[in-house]
């Protein structure tokens, strides 16, 4: 299908947009990297009036690095993210998540503030956000607004952005040097979206987690900072641990149902994912025995 | 009512100015304005990969880019990769190989692996495999497929087939 019809705007800075957003709010979207914006368009799913192109403003392009921060621009393509230097020392966990999203040409013109924005409960980076402790900065009409994480993704397709605000870049601590991560997805096919995944970060000291944070996603309808994680932390984990934990975490998914998997389903692949991360990031085999997907 | 917008781009090397409409997407405005019917459209929302062109150098899905989004850019579509040559090997290697079927999938899966081997001359079946995911052949003629880019693969670096 074609889209429908729509009025285009291509801003000529920040404050251009801002004016736009402005002036046509919610009957307005803003146009990044196009790559869930237009199939939904392409579907009918979304009908704006008008589309602000966003896409020449280069000064929301690129990685930097500051002290401990490491600041991403709304625009950075998702295979900028996979060829840098910065995330690949900084936030390894994050160039893990990003050969997963999608294919080539799709991750030629993707960015990251268009996937976060969109908030997809399925996607790999919004799990990813929660999992490295993230700050969206959003800029809108008053100024500028730091959002945690996991106070951003809202529901599916929600988030915590006005449609007078633009997400501009993300914020993520530096990961110390002897942190670790895990990610994994089941997908039907290589990039497609995930039937459940799991982004995990941590910090492992002499055997035990000193901090562990898991990052879930198509486990509901906005990814989950699994809470049960606590549970794992700084203390010796054995089998017995673990199931206990893996109970929490079934408390904790709310997983829908759709062409892919049932909710049950759902719950088991998130354990297979926990047990597999865990077993994985301790170096402990004997912890994944008998699990199978 | 929504008003056109004038483009100027570079179209396989030629210089070329319109007047579209926003909603007019890259692949519809190659196809119907450029009559360059090369690039297929087949699932109009970036599952099937057989629209896939180059943009300043990049693979894109040419179905989820507005040709207004193409103003001042670098466009290639299978005619100018064909026409130049660029890709005479690879094409005769999906002809021998058997990797053609219908041919509908076969202009974006030659788009997928010249991008592959242009940044990987030695892949593996296995990243061959991954690169191409994106496309999808309805005559689900992937084995030979493979086959063909990694013969392209191996005779470009001067290995043995």
């Amino acid at each position: 299908m074609k889209a429908s019809a729509f009025d285009y705007a291509r801003a000529s800075s920040v404050a251009n947009a801002l004016e736009l957003l402005t002036a046509h709010g919610e009957r307005a979207r803003v146009l990044a990297g196009g790559q869930s914006l237009l199939p939904a368009m392409n579907l009918r799913l979304v009908t704006p009036d008008l589309i602000v192109d966003i896409g020449g403003l280069d000064d929301l392009r690129g990685v930097a690095v500051n002290g401990d921060v490491l600041t991403i621009g709304a625009l950075t393509r998702h295979t900028d993210l996979l060829k840098s230097p910065e995330i690949a020392a900084h936030a390894p966990l994050l160039r893990d998540a990003v050969a997963r999203v999608a294919h080539p040409a799709i991750r030629n013109r993707g960015t990251i503030g268009g996937n976060l924005a969109q908030a997809d409960p399925a996607s790999e980076l919004p799990a990813c956000m929660l999992a490295l402790g993230a700050t969206i900065i959003a800029r809108g009409p008053d100024g500028e607004r730091r959002i945690a994480a996991d106070e951003f993704f809202a529901g599916i397709y929600e988030t915590a952005l006005t449609p007078q605000e633009l997400l501009v870049a993300v914020e993520l601590p530096v990961q110390p040097t002897d942190s670790t991560h895990y990610f994994h997805e089941f997908a039907r096919r290589h990039g497609d979206y995930a039937i459940v995944g799991l982004a995990a970060q941590a910090l492992v000291r002499d055997g035990r987690f000193a901090d562990l944070r898991l990052g879930f996603f198509a486990v509901g309808d906005r990814p989950l900072l699994a809470k049960s994680a606590g549970e794992l932390i700084d203390v010796a984990v054995t089998p017995a641990v673990l199931s206990a934990v893996s109970s929490a975490l079934d408390e904790e998914l709310s997983p829908l149902g759709d062409q892919q998997a049932t909710p049950a389903m759902r719950r088991h692949l998130a354990k297979v994912l926990l047990t597999r991360c865990v077993s994985s990031l301790l170096a402990r085999t004997d912890l994944c025995a008998g699990v199978s997907a | 009512m929504t008003a056109t917008v004038a483009i100027s781009l570079s179209v396989n090397g030629e210089l070329v100015e319109a007047s579209v409409l926003p909603r007019l997407n890259l692949a519809d405005f190659l196809r119907e304005h450029l009559k360059l019917t090369g690039t297929h459209l087949g699932c109009e929302h970036g599952v099937c990969g057989a629209c896939t062109v180059r943009v300043n150098g990049d693979i894109v899905r040419s179905c989820l880019m507005l040709a207004v989004q193409t103003d001042n850019a670098k466009v290639e579509t299978i005619e100018g990769l064909s026409d130049s040559g660029e890709i005479a090997d690879l094409q005769s290697a999906f002809r021998e190989r058997n990797a053609l079927q219908c041919g509908f999938c076969t202009p974006g899966m030659l788009m997928a692996a010249q991008d592959l081997l242009q940044q990987s001359p030695t892949p593996d079946r296995e990243q061959i495999r991954e690169h191409l995911s994106g496309n999808y052949c309805r005559c689900t003629g992937y084995q030979a497929i493979v086959d063909a880019v990694e013969t392209t693969a191996r005779a470009r670096t001067g290995r043995l087939p």
